[in-house]
């Protein structure tokens, strides 16, 4: 009985394995496209291994496109241009490209396969974004649900980046995680410590970036990165400045406030911060102290639910309403978001209700 | 069974399609017919598929199902074979033909659970074709396949302009067209039974 049954067992399986023969062999010979090329900006030529997406064969190349959902096409972090090549558009690309895109051939580079010779085109100063390896330095607990940890990079490693810019946490595998993800977080260092950056984390129940980083890591710890990514920096006028953040938004505004003590600014400037109540408010002496350090500088906390027992006698309720009052000359002012979806969206709603220009709003969604 | 394979060939295209009077293979039928250039990709495909599994499942019940006497195994070894044909044809669509790979998409995959080419390999078996014969009866299913998802996706194209009832638009309208096709169908069913 035994015997018959393996040997039936032992027939079914020589017929799945000589099939799965033919697919092996099948898949070498019709998966394999040969060695392409990718032409970049009409300037650079690289050669890859053909069959790959665009975003990991440039990721070989140590040519690191933004990708904050790592590749599975639902952030459109990696939207870069094809100008020739790249095959058609893709029904997962579709919905994350504005008609703008579609028609100047913006594409995805987690979805489009290099089979082929492709011509695309990056800026250019995606050519600064690197790996780097660092070890952790500093942990501080700014509030219950907020750490600030400092990531020292290897000797003599330099980070070239500009205040308000963005890197992406490479996490190690723990516990159940037994994947690696990557997630974006705002620098709050200044560019000027450049052998070193500090981030600001907000630790979100059951997240996985969040839970590795509060829960895992201590002072010692090798961590990987690659960054800078990002166009949320400070812009080069002279017109008055609305910084408004909430929770982990502190971090690339206190950033560019840094950066700006450093090289002098003589801009008016008024920095509101959104927060629920007393324990959620950290750094305020560091904030304030900026008051004194620029000509024309104001920090607002806003609570909008103190308790009784933080005796605030600030600001409460939402920022929206305090904007406006703010506004001097709605034509000659820019604003600077950063913070949750819900929180951009009102504000700028109401920034654009008070007269700011859209284009004058630059933000940093932690969505 | 003793039938001209020519005339097996006919038959399931139109007194026994598979579709509309086995209902064999709706899902993918209803989930592509949106446009006809689609539509037609995934039947032609589906044809394909049909035609060669048929014949390779009957060589596989006769030369090692039957001698090693594992028939109640057919089953299995029949969704195996159609899966594993099913991932070699992709990487070929997928190498020769890339326009026709991004239009079908992730429903090139769904031939492999579909129904209509598992049932032909059955039904080879029940009615004990010959080697031509299931050859001819797979070419003819998928031909029919073909044609009734055409037909569908061009009716439903010409839906698109019209004002269909909330409730039934979609898989809705979809069915009940499905149904008077079918009843049309019959009409054929005089010339031959192949049941
Ligand atoms: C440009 C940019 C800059 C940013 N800067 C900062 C910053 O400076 N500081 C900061 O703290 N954050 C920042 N973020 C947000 C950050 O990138 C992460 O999104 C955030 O920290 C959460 O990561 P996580 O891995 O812990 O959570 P994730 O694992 O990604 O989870 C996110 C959410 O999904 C829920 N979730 C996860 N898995 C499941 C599941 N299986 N089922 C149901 N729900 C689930 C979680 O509960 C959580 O609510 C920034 C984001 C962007 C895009
Ligand atoms: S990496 Fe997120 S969409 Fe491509």
């Amino acid at each position: 009985m035994i015997l018959v049954i393996l040997k039936d067992i032992a027939t079914l399986c020589s017929i799945s394995g000589v099939l799965a023969i033919i697919l092996v062999i099948a898949h070498r010979f019709l998966n394999d496209y040969g060695i392409v090329k990718i032409n970049i900006n009409g300037k650079k030529d690289i050669n890859v291994k053909g069959g790959n997406s665009l975003l990991s064969s440039l990721a070989d190349n140590k040519i690191f496109i933004p990708s904050a959902c790592g590749g599975r096409g639902t952030c459109g972090a990696c939207k870069c241009g094809i100008t020739k090549g790249g095959g058609p558009l893709l029904p997962t690309e579709r919905p994350l490209l504005t008609k703008e895109e579609l028609i100047t051939n913006t594409r995805l580079a987690c979805q489009v396969k290099v089979k082929s010779d492709i011509y695309i085109n990056i800026p250019e100063n995606i050519f600064n974004i690197r790996k780097f390896n660092s070890k952790i330095v500093e942990i501080i607990d700014y509030t219950y649900d907020i750490k600030g940890v400092t990531f020292k990079l290897d000797a003599g490693e330099k980070i070239d980046f500009k205040a308000g810019q963005y890197i992406q946490l490479i996490t190690q595998p723990y516990a159940k995680m037994r994947q690696s993800v990557s997630r974006a977080y705002s620098i709050s260092s200044k560019p000027e410590e450049d052998d070193r950056i500090q981030l600001i984390i907000r630790y979100v129940p059951e997240g996985i970036c969040t839970t590795w980083v509060h829960q895992q890591l201590k002072v010692g710890d090798e961590v990987s990165f690659t960054g800078p990514y990002g166009d949320f920096f400070l812009r080069d006028t002279d017109a008055d400045i609305l910084f408004v953040a909430g929770g982990s938004g502190k971090a690339p505004i206190k950033s560019i406030l840094d950066h700006l003590q450093v090289v002098g600014t003589q801009r008016r400037m008024t920095y509101f911060f959104g927060a629920r109540s007393k324990k959620d408010l950290y750094l305020t002496e560091e904030m304030k102290a900026f008051e004194s350090v620029f000509e024309y500088f104001r920090y607002e906390p806003v609570l909008s639910q103190p308790k009784a027992e933080d005796n605030w006698d600030g600001k409460t309720g939402y920022v929206m309403p305090f904007l406006k009052e703010t506004i001097r000359d709605p034509q000659n002012t820019e604003a600077y978001l950063c913070g949750s979806p819900g929180m951009i969206d009102a504000v700028s709603k109401a920034l654009i209700a008070a007269g700011i220009a859209k284009d004058k709003i630059y933000f940093d969604s932690f969505g | 069974m003793d039938i001209n394979a020519f005339v097996l060939f006919w038959a399931a295209i139109f007194t026994s399609n598979i579709l509309l009077t086995n209902f064999l293979g709706m899902c993918s039928y209803l989930s592509v017919s949106r446009e006809v250039e689609s539509s037609f990709g995934l039947g032609v495909a589906v044809m394909f598929v049909l035609t060669v599994t048929a014949g390779l499942n009957w060589l596989v019940y006769h030369y090692v199902l039957v001698p090693f006497g594992i028939v109640y195994l057919q089953y299995i070894v029949f969704i195996i074979v159609i899966a594993a044909f099913v991932q070699l044809i992709e990487l070929i669509i997928e190498r020769y033909v890339p326009a026709l790979y991004y239009t079908l998409g992730i429903f090139l995959p769904l031939i492999t659970v579909n129904c209509a080419i598992f049932g032909v390999s059955l039904f080879m078996i029940i009615r004990d074709y010959n080697f031509l014969q299931s050859i001819a009866f797979g070419a003819g299913s998928g031909i029919g396949w073909l044609l009734a998802i055409l037909m569908l996706a061009g009716i439903r194209a010409r839906l698109k302009e019209k004002l269909i009832p909330v409730g039934l638009r979609g898989a809705g309208i979809s069915l009940i067209i499905t149904g008077i096709m079918a009843l049309a169908f019959i009409g054929f069913s005089g010339i031959v039974q192949i049941q």
